[in-house]
C-alpha cells in the first residue's frame, strides 16, 4: 500500500507503476512559464494553486505526469502546469486520455473538464470512461454555466435559469454529476469546493491513490456569468447548515443534523437529537453496492437543501489498462512473442518455383 | 464410364444462395483449393447488409464470385461461366449477369411452388423453356445430401444445412481441385461437434462422387496452374492484408500499435484481425463511438504509440474534428477508411470511391493531409506500411482509402521478404533544442519540416500542445495574424514536401496518345480492359495513383504528355475535378456509381471509344 493512502482499504495503487521522482519537487517545479489568463476572481485560480502545490507531494516524476483537457475556460488548465499537456477537443478529453493511459501505465493522467465539456458534448465519453475504469483522474470543474461562450445555461444549471439563450428560463432538468457517475458505477466519486484548499487537496490525494477512473466534481465559482452559485456553502452564516462532510467510517452528522436510512429507502436528514447514536448512518465509501452512495448524492434535492462533499464512493476493481496489459502478457506467455515471418507464412501457403 | 476432360485457360464461377446457405464459406473454401492448386485468382464476395433477410427472397441473396486461370489475371471477372444457384431467388438475382451458353447448376429441391412464388416465377424455370440459352444442370442438392447423411445421428435440419458442402464437393470434382485441405478445414471448424464434422465431410465427398459416378456431368475441366513469379504465396483479402501491413509497420517502426476503433461495415474485419495478435504488443480498443476510437488512437500517439483508427465513410465524418487536431498538433496517426456506398448509411456492403474529397478536404480550416490508396487486395499490405512511414516521418495524420471491393476481395499474394520491408524506425526527441536550453516543440526539421516528437516520460521536455494556434517554434498559444499565416503555410508545405515516388506509366508501344489514369481499387478492371484493347491492336498507356496527396511530382508532366486522359472512377468525378483544377488538363471522366467494381469489358469499350475519337 502506498504512503498516499489515508483510509483503511483504499487501494493505493493509482501511482504504483509511475516512476518516483529522485529529488524533492516544489510548487515552483509545476508552474509553467505561461501567463494565466482567466478572469480576475475566477475560481479556477484557486484550483490551479491547490493542484500545483499538491503535485509535489505525490513524489512521482514530473515528466510522467500528463494533463489532458477538452474545451472551455477550465480546459486552459494544462497550459499552466509544467508537465506534459494536451488541450484537445470539446468533450473528447476522456477519450484521448483513455488511449494515452491505456497504452502508458507508467503515466499519471489527469483530465481537466467543465460541466458543459464533460456532461453535455462529452457525456458519452464520460460515462464510458467511468464504466471502463482506465487509470485516469477526472477533475470536473462545475460552475453551472457556460463561461467561454459567454453565459449560456449548462447541463448543471438549475431549471428556470435566465441566460442569453434562455431569456424566459431554462426548461431542462440539470444533471447531478455525482448521481450520474455513481449510476455509471464509477469506482471513485468525490465532490469538493474550489475555495476549500485543504479539503480539495485531501480529495485529490485519494483520487491519485485510486487505481482506475476517479471523478472529482469541484464546485467552481464563475464570478462573471454565475457569481455566487455556491455562496451558500461558503458564507459562514449558511455553510455549516448545508454542507455535509462525508468521511469513510464516520457517522454522517453536521451542525445539529444527522443522516439516517429513510423508511422509504434512500436517506434523509433529521435533527441529530432525535436519533440514538446507532441510528446515525455511518459512511461506507467502500461498499460494493453503489445504492447508498447514490442515495447520499440525492441529499441536495431540492437544490442545495444539503450538499455532501467528500468521497461518496471508493471501490477497488481492476483497471482497464491493467486488464489490457494482462491480456497482452497472457497471449505472449502462451505462444511467445509474435514473429512477422510466422504471421505472414501462417495459413495456407504454396510455393511457385 | 470414362469421362471427358476438357482444358480451359480460365473460369468464372459464382456461388449464389440464401444468406443462410453458407455461400461465403463455400466460396472461401473453393478459393483456398484453387490457390493451393496454383491458379491465379481473384474473388468478389457480394452479400446483403441484413444478416438474415427473409429466406428465399431476392434481398436475401448472397453470392461469391471467383475467377481463376492458368495465367495472371486482374479482376474477379465480368460475367460468370458457371452459376451455382441454391434457390430460385439466387437464380433470378444473377441470371442477367450470365452470358449465353453459361452453365447453371441449380438446386432443384428448392424450386418449390412456394419458393418460386416468393420471387415471382409462375412456373419453374427449370421446367419451361425460359433457360434454353444456358446449359442447365438441375441437381436435387438438398435431397441428395440428406440421403447421403442417412447413417448419421443428426437432425434433418443439420443434414440439409450440409448441402453447401455437397455443392462444394461437386464443383471440386468438376474442376479437379485438391480436397485434403477442405476436409481438414471442416474437421477443425467443427472440432467440438464431431457428428457435424463427419457429416459435412461425408456431404463433401458425396458431392465429389456424384460428379464422378453419375451421368449428370459428362465433362470435367482442367485449368493448369498459372506461371506466376517464383516465391511463396498465400491467398489474402484486402482487410487481412491491411491488418498485416499495420502489424508490419509496428514491427518495422519499433512502436507498439494502438488501434482505437468502432465496429462498422466493411472495416470491422481489420479490428477483428488485429485483436487476434496481442502477442505483437498490439492494443485494440473497441471504443464507445467513432470519435472515441480516433481520440484514443491520438492519445496513444501522443504517448509514443503507432496510433491507428479504422472505419468507413460515416465514421470518417465523425472523426473529422479529431483528425484536424492531429493535423494541428502534428502527431502521427493512421486513419483507415474502407469506403462504402454513401451518402449517409448508403449501402454498407457495397463498394465506392466517393470519400476522396472528404478525405482531402472534409475538415474545418486549412487542414492538409496525406492520402494514400491501395490498388489491389495484397497492395493493402504495402500501403499500410507506406501510410505509417509517412505518418511517422512527417508527424502527420494520414488517411488510407481502401474500399469494400478490396476489403473483401482476395488474390494470391507473393509473400514479401521481411528484410525488404522499409525501416521506418523513429527517434523520439530526448534533448532540448532551443538556444537557451529550452524545448521548442514546434521547431521543425529543416528537411522534412517535421516537428520533434517528445513523449511523456522524457525529462526536461515537458510541453503542452493543443488545438489552439501555436506560435512557430515555442508552440505557445498565439493569435498573432502573421504567425497564423506562417503556420498555415508551414503545415501545407510540410505535406507538399512529402517524398512520394514518381508516377509510373505503362506504355509498351511508346506511341500511345491516350492515357488511362486510375486510383485505388479500379486498378484491376482498368488493367484488364487495357489488355483487351491492346490485344485488339489499340495503343493506350496506363498510370495508377497510389498517392492522392501529395501527388507524385511528375504527375502534371505525365498528364500533359498525352492527347487525352481518361479517368474512370466509382464516383461522379472527384479526382478528375482536382486534376482539372490543379493542372488545367481536360480530363475525360468516366463514372459509374452502382456499388460494384467496373467490368473490364465495359471499360475496354470506353477506352476504345476514346482512342477512336482521336
Amino acid at each position: 500500500m502506498s504512503e498516499l493512502s489515508v483510509n483503511g482499504h483504499q487501494n493505493g495503487r493509482g501511482l504504483a507503476l509511475v516512476p518516483r521522482a529522485e529529488g524533492k519537487q516544489t510548487l515552483k517545479d509545476f508552474k509553467s512559464d505561461q501567463e494565466v489568463r482567466w478572469c480576475p476572481g475566477c475560481g479556477d485560480y484557486a484550483i490551479l494553486a491547490a493542484v500545483q502545490s499538491f503535485m509535489p507531494e505525490l513524489g512521482i516524476k514530473r515528466e510522467n505526469t500528463v494533463f489532458v483537457s477538452g474545451i472551455g475556460c477550465s480546459s486552459r488548465f494544462p497550459y499552466y502546469m509544467n508537465t506534459y499537456g494536451f488541450h484537445s477537443i470539446h468533450g473528447r478529453a476522456p477519450a484521448i486520455a483513455t488511449g494515452l493511459a491505456a497504452s502508458r501505465p507508467d503515466l499519471s493522467v489527469w483530465v481537466i473538464t467543465g460541466d458543459g465539456d464533460a456532461l453535455s458534448i462529452g457525456g458519452n465519453h464520460l460515462i464510458h470512461a467511468l464504466r471502463r475504469n482506465v487509470n485516469l483522474n477526472i477533475l470536473l470543474f462545475n460552475n453551472r454555466i457556460y463561461g467561454l461562450t459567454k453565459g449560456q445555461y449548462s447541463p448543471t444549471s438549475e431549471v428556470g435559469k435566465i441566460t442569453k439563450s434562455t431569456p424566459m428560463g431554462s426548461l431542462d432538468r440539470p444533471f447531478n454529476p455525482i448521481s450520474l457517475a455513481i449510476g455509471a458505477e464509477a469506482g471513485f466519486v468525490a465532490r469538493t469546493l474550489d475555495s476549500d484548499r485543504k479539503h480539495l487537496q485531501s480529495v485529490l490525494r485519494e483520487a491519485a491513490a485510486h487505481r482506475g477512473t476517479s471523478l472529482v466534481e469541484i464546485y467552481q465559482n464563475c464570478n462573471i456569468f454565475n457569481d455566487g452559485a455556491f455562496e451558500m456553502m461558503k458564507d459562514p452564516a449558511t455553510r455549516d447548515a448545508i454542507t455535509v462532510k462525508l468521511e469513510h467510517g464516520q457517522p454522517i452528522v453536521f451542525a445539529d443534523q444527522a443522516v439516517r436510512l429513510a423508511p422509504t429507502g434512500g436517506v434523509e436528514v433529521v435533527p441529530r437529537a432525535s436519533l440514538r447514536e446507532e441510528e446515525i448512518l455511518v459512511h461506507d465509501a467502500h461498499h460494493p453496492d453503489p445504492s447508498l452512495a447514490f442515495a447520499l448524492s440525492r441529499l441536495d434535492e431540492p437544490a442545495f437543501a444539503h450538499v455532501p462533499i467528500g468521497i461518496f464512493r471508493s471501490v477497488d476493481r481492476p483497471s482497464y489498462d491493467e486488464l489490457m496489459s494482462n491480456q497482452l502478457e497472457a497471449a505472449t506467455a502462451q505462444k511467445g512473442r509474435g514473429s512477422l515471418t510466422d504471421l505472414l507464412h501462417g495459413g495456407d501457403t504454396w510455393r511457385i518455383s | 464410364m470414362t469421362k471427358q476432360v476438357q482444358q480451359l485457360d480460365r473460369v468464372i464461377i459464382r456461388f449464389a444462395g440464401d444468406s443462410g446457405d453458407g455461400m461465403q464459406l463455400t466460396g472461401d473454401r473453393f478459393t483456398a483449393e484453387t490457390a493451393e492448386f496454383g491458379n491465379d485468382l481473384s474473388t468478389l464476395p457480394n452479400f446483403p447488409a441484413e444478416i438474415r433477410a427473409p429466406a428465399g427472397t431476392l434481398p436475401g441473396v448472397s453470392s461469391f464470385q471467383l475467377h481463376f486461370a492458368d495465367h495472371d489475371i486482374l479482376t474477379p471477372g465480368d460475367a460468370p461461366n458457371v452459376l451455382v444457384a441454391m434457390n430460385p431467388a439466387a437464380l433470378k438475382a444473377n441470371l442477367s449477369d450470365l452470358p449465353r451458353g453459361a452453365d447453371i447448376i441449380a438446386n432443384s429441391d428448392e424450386f418449390t411452388k412456394r419458393n418460386l412464388a416468393k420471387v415471382g416465377y409462375a412456373e419453374s424455370p427449370l421446367e419451361d423453356e425460359s433457360l434454353s440459352e444456358w446449359r442447365v444442370h438441375s441437381v436435387p442438392l438438398t435431397s441428395l445430401t440428406v440421403k447421403a447423411l442417412e447413417e448419421f445421428q443428426i437432425s434433418k435440419k443439420d443434414a440439409e444445412r450440409a448441402k453447401n458442402m455437397f455443392a462444394l464437393g461437386l464443383l471440386s470434382w468438376l474442376y479437379h481441385r485438391p480436397v485434403e485441405a477442405t476436409i481438414k478445414f471442416i474437421e477443425s471448424k467443427f472440432a467440438k461437434k464431431p457428428d457435424i464434422a463427419r457429416s459435412n465431410v461425408a456431404a463433401f465427398n458425396a458431392g465429389w462422387n456424384y460428379g464422378e459416378t453419375t451421368e449428370a456431368f459428362s465433362v470435367s475441366y482442367e485449368i493448369k496452374p498459372a506461371k506466376l513469379a517464383p516465391g511463396i504465396y498465400r491467398n489474402i483479402s484486402g482487410n487481412q492484408a491491411l491488418a498485416y501491413g499495420l502489424i508490419a509497420a509496428s514491427v518495422q517502426s519499433g512502436l507498439p500499435l494502438f488501434l482505437g476503433s468502432y465496429p462498422i461495415t466493411p472495416a470491422s474485419d481489420i479490428l477483428h484481425e488485429l485483436s487476434k495478435h496481442k502477442r505483437f504488443g498490439i492494443r485494440t480498443f473497441q471504443a464507445e463511438d467513432e470519435i472515441a476510437g480516433v481520440g484514443a488512437a491520438l492519445g496513444a500517439a501522443f504517448g509514443g504509440a503507432l496510433g491507428v483508427t479504422t472505419t468507413s465513410g460515416p465514421g470518417v465524418a465523425l472523426k473529422a474534428e479529431t483528425v484536424g487536431l492531429a493535423v494541428t498538433t502534428e502527431l502521427p496517426l493512421i486513419v483507415v477508411d474502407v469506403q462504402r456506398a454513401g451518402p449517409s448509411t448508403g449501402m454498407p456492403t457495397k463498394t465506392e470511391q466517393t470519400d476522396l474529397l472528404m478525405a482531402l478536404y472534409g475538415r474545418n480550416g486549412e487542414s492538409p493531409i496525406p492520402v494514400v490508396a491501395p490498388s489491389t487486395p495484397s497492395d493493402c499490405f504495402d500501403i499500410a506500411v507506406e501510410a505509417a512511414r509517412i505518418a511517422l516521418k512527417y508527424r502527420t495524420p494520414v488517411i488510407l482509402l481502401s474500399d469494400g471491393y478490396l476489403a473483401n476481395g482476395s488474390e494470391p499474394w507473393k509473400l514479401p521478404e521481411i528484410d525488404d520491408l522499409p525501416d521506418i524506425s523513429v527517434d523520439f526527441t530526448t534533448e532540448v533544442n532551443g538556444d537557451d536550453g529550452t524545448f521548442l516543440p514546434f521547431k521543425r526539421d529543416t528537411e522534412t519540416l517535421a516537428r520533434p516528437w517528445a513523449v511523456p516520460g522524457t525529462p526536461g521536455l515537458e510541453h503542452r500542445i493543443g488545438g489552439i494556434e501555436k506560435a512557430d517554434g515555442t508552440g505557445n498559444i498565439s493569435y498573432d495574424p502573421n504567425n497564423h499565416d506562417l503556420m498555415v503555410r508551414l503545415r501545407q508545405a510540410k505535406i507538399d514536401g512529402i517524398d512520394v515516388p514518381d508516377l509510373e506509366v505503362d506504355d509498351p508501344s511508346g506511341s500511345a496518345r491516350v492515357l488511362v489514369l486510375g486510383w485505388g481499387s479500379t486498378y484491376g478492371p482498368i488493367a484488364a480492359a487495357i489488355r483487351r484493347v491492346r490485344r485488339s491492336g489499340g495503343q493506350v498507356a496506363q498510370a495508377h495513383l497510389r498517392h492522392l496527396s501529395p501527388f507524385p511530382k511528375n504527375i502534371g508532366e505525365v498528364l500533359k504528355s498525352y492527347d487525352k486522359v481518361l479517368l474512370p472512377e466509382i464516383n461522379l468525378g472527384q479526382l478528375a475535378l482536382l486534376l482539372r483544377a490543379k493542372f488545367l488538363v481536360d480530363i475525360i471522366s468516366y463514372n459509374r456509381v452502382r456499388g460494384l467494381p467496373f467490368k473490364a469489358e465495359e471499360l475496354a469499350g470506353v477506352i476504345q471509344d476514346v482512342i477512336d475519337s482521336e
